[in-house]
């Protein structure tokens, strides 16, 4: 296979998938990390790369609902945001799920004021969790390029019919460069055919779209929504298993396991932190400590069974957490937990919340959560929420 | 841009048989439905209809029983300009031609919180006709103060009382407001003169780009008006001057009624219950805002 790589951003590198998946309508308003984004993109529209009406919106409400509007007539469409505008966005993503329209947007997870903050954590698209859309979180520039192309895949998905979200630490992925094979466009026309879809409006076949429901009809259409959203979970594992045929890169579906096989202490984690987090586990296996790593792809759908099985195999995990529901836990803790608890075994479990609004976790960091996973084993500990790293006193 | 001599007229005689917004649940008498009526029969066929959440989109899209027999769609509050225009771009990127979006957006969905979707909008010049229909406040959400609610109008959120007589703006000038963008064509029109109002959208269909109308349309149960007279209410605000007929193509103003005398405010307001309170002070009030807005008028648009 001939090879054809370059040196982009996380951002850059996004724009590239979008290019390749052939868009018809882009709708954007630009904020910090993403702007990179939706500045290539406006130039590859404006050098005619590509072939897609580019609209300058005045808000990213409005950014959603042309998106949808693009959406509901069966173009193909793409937005992208991060924080203060992904909630601006709150009403409409709801609304695009409730319409089934597969809108695919990048978001670039930034901290949410107050404080402001411009820096990463994961408290934008985790406090959107049920809004309905697909949410996948990428460890790299590759695999964000890579999964704009597969969300449109999922997303279309005749099952599936559910707006995706392609998420990626601000900075940390958005603004750094890496070597990044752009696949070849005659490939991806192969991999993901024209949008079709019977949910749009059309001269042929007039549909009023977007109506209103009764109490008799409203928790049909929610179940309806629910079930292809768990549809989507076959539907993501053979697209990714259809896109490591094709193109030789292997993504491992809903969560991908890292030096689980015999592992008895495991740390949970989405994105970027992934990268570092298998580094400490390199450098304590080394050690001859049996640890691993467990990446969550999806939070949405959730990747119940896979949290499930791998729970039954060991005896810690403990979940990092770029983000916290205040005055309870993190997220993906409460969901990851929610799964072990459907198994019939003690698991010591830990919440470690941190990384907040741009804060390195670092490699000690990382050590420091194995090694208290270890000593919360020994003594048979109940599980424990922390915020790690303080730099105030905690009040426990 | 299109002469109007090149357009085809349409009139209650030439006008289509077809419905294409029928067996809603609006109100008996509701001047909206009228507009939205009226507007579909000249924009034809080839049309997608966005309405944000207000009584048209409320009355008219209830599952399984929809009453647009064409394209249309329920937007966001605030979003209908933009999905609308989403709509637009979207139908021009599959290759299709020859049709029409329309939003047909109330008062309070236009002048307050959509108006900034509107506006960029009129600014990317997307081809959408906007149709503004004023009923001057809230009311789907039950008769509450939009920023188009005249003075003195009750509503259940400007009650009148013995400290604050209603509602104590004035109506937002949302046309000029509109006209500012330089937008390619905007006009004013009353359901209490239908031609005018089917001329205008008829214009306004055989333009590419942004376009506005600001339909003026009773509404009896919001009101407080027998639902037979909403046509001629409608009417009366136009011949007492309260609500003018113009438009702006071309970077001009055109006033289109210019009436030596105007009919009695008085008469017109004391038909409403929402302004059955008002004091003969807040009467004059209203007269004196409308003879300093007729004089601008007079002075720069003739
Ligand atoms: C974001 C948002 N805020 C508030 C509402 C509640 N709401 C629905 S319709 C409406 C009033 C609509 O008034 P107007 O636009 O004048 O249309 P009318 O009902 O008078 O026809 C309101 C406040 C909503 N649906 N969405
Ligand atoms: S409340 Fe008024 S605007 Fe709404 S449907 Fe009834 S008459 Fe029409
Ligand atoms: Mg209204």
């Amino acid at each position: 296979m001939k090879t054809n790589k370059i040196f982009i951003s996380g951002d850059e590198a996004v724009a590239q998938g979008v290019k390749l998946s052939r868009p018809h309508v882009v709708a954007a308003y630009p904020i910090t990390p993403q702007t990179i984004t939706v500045e290539r993109l406006s130039e590859m529209v404006e050098a005619g790369e590509m072939d897609a009406e580019y609209m300058h919106v005045e808000s990213e409400h409005s950014a959603i609902s042309a998106t949808m509007g693009a959406s509901a007539v069966g173009a193909r469409t793409f937005t992208a945001s991060s924080s203060q505008g992904l909630l601006y966005m709150a009403e409409g993503l709801h609304y695009c799920s409730g319409g089934r329209w597969p809108v695919v947007m990048m978001n670039a997870n930034r901290s949410v004021a107050l404080p402001w903050s411009i820096y990463g954590d994961q408290r934008d698209s985790l406090s959107l969790l049920d809004s309905g859309w697909i949410q996948v979180y990428v460890e790299d520039a590759q695999e964000a390029l890579d999964m704009i192309i597969q969300a449109y895949k999922i997303a279309e998905h005749k099952d599936v019919l559910t707006p995706m979200m392609v998420n990626l630490d601000g900075f940390i992925l958005t603004h750094t460069y890496e070597l990044v094979e752009i696949p070849d466009q005659e490939m991806v026309d192969q991999f993901l055919p024209p949008f079709e879809t019977p949910n749009k409006m059309s001269f042929e076949n007039p549909k009023n779209l977007g109506f209103s429901s009764r109490p008799d009809d409203n928790t049909e259409f929610k179940y309806q929504q629910n079930e292809a959203m768990f549809n989507a979970i076959d539907v993501i594992r053979k697209t990714d298993e259809d896109f490591t045929e094709m193109f030789g890169r292997k993504y491992h579906g809903m969560v991908e396991e890292y030096m689980c096989e015999d592992a008895d202490v495991v740390l949970v984690a989405l994105g970027s932190v992934c990268g570092t987090v298998r580094v400490v586990v390199d450098k304590l296996r080394a050690e001859g400590k049996k640890v691993g790593l467990l990446k969550i792809r999806y939070m949405r759908p959730f990747p119940v069974e896979e949290v499930k099985d791998l729970a039954k195999r060991v005896k810690a995990m403990g979940v990092i957490d770029k983000d916290i529901s205040f005055g309870y836990e993190g997220t993906v803790y409460t969901n990851v937990n929610s799964a072990i608890s459907q198994i019939d075994k003690y698991v010591y479990k830990s919440n470690f919340v941190g990384g907040l609004g741009g804060r390195d976790i670092t490699k000690a960091e990382i050590e420091d959560m194995y090694n208290k996973l270890y000593a919360g084993l020994e003594n048979k500990s109940e599980e424990t929420v922390e915020f790690f790293s303080l730099n105030v006193e905690g009040n426990d | 841009m299109t002469k109007v001599l090149d357009i085809p007229k349409v009139n209650a005689k030439n006008m289509t048989e077809k419905e294409f917004f029928y067996g809603h649940k609006a109100c008996a008498g509701c001047g909206g439905s009228i507009a939205v009526r009226l507007a579909l029969k000249v924009l034809g066929e080839r049309t997608y209809s966005a309405l944000p959440a207000g009584c048209m989109s409320a009355v008219g899209f209830i599952y399984p029983q929809m009453a647009f027999n064409s394209n249309a769609i329920i937007t966001t509050f605030p979003g209908s300009a933009s999905m609308a225009a989403g709509i637009a771009a979207g139908a021009k990127a599959l290759g299709q031609k020859d049709f029409k979006t329309v939003v047909f957006a109330g008062d309070g969905g236009t002048a307050d919180i959509g108006f900034q979707a509107l506006s960029g909008m009129i600014d990317r010049n997307d081809d959408v006709l906007y149709i503004c229909y004023d009923n001057e406040a809230y009311m789907n959400t039950g008769i509450q103060k939009s920023g188009l609610t005249p003075y003195g109008t009750k509503t259940t959120t400007t009650p009148a009382g013995k400290n604050i007589p209603g509602t104590i703006t004035h109506k937002k000038n949302l046309f000029e407001i509109i006209a500012a963008h330089d937008i390619a064509y905007a006009a004013t029109a009353s359901i209490g003169y239908p031609q005018d109002f089917i001329n205008k959208v008829n214009k306004a269909k055989h333009v590419k780009g942004a376009t506005f109308i600001h339909v003026y349309a009773s509404c009896p149960t919001g009101w407080g008006t027998p639902t037979e007279t909403s046509v001629e209410i409608a009417k009366d605000a136009v011949d007492a001057g309260l609500i003018f007929l113009a438009e702006y193509e071309d970077g001009e103003y055109k006033l289109n009624r210019n009436p030596k005398e105007f009919k009695s405010v008085e008469e017109y307001l004391k038909k409403q219950g929402r302004f059955k309170h008002m004091s003969d002070a807040d009467i004059q009030c209203v007269i004196e805002n409308r003879d300093k807005k007729w004089e601008r008028m007079r002075k720069n648009w003739l």
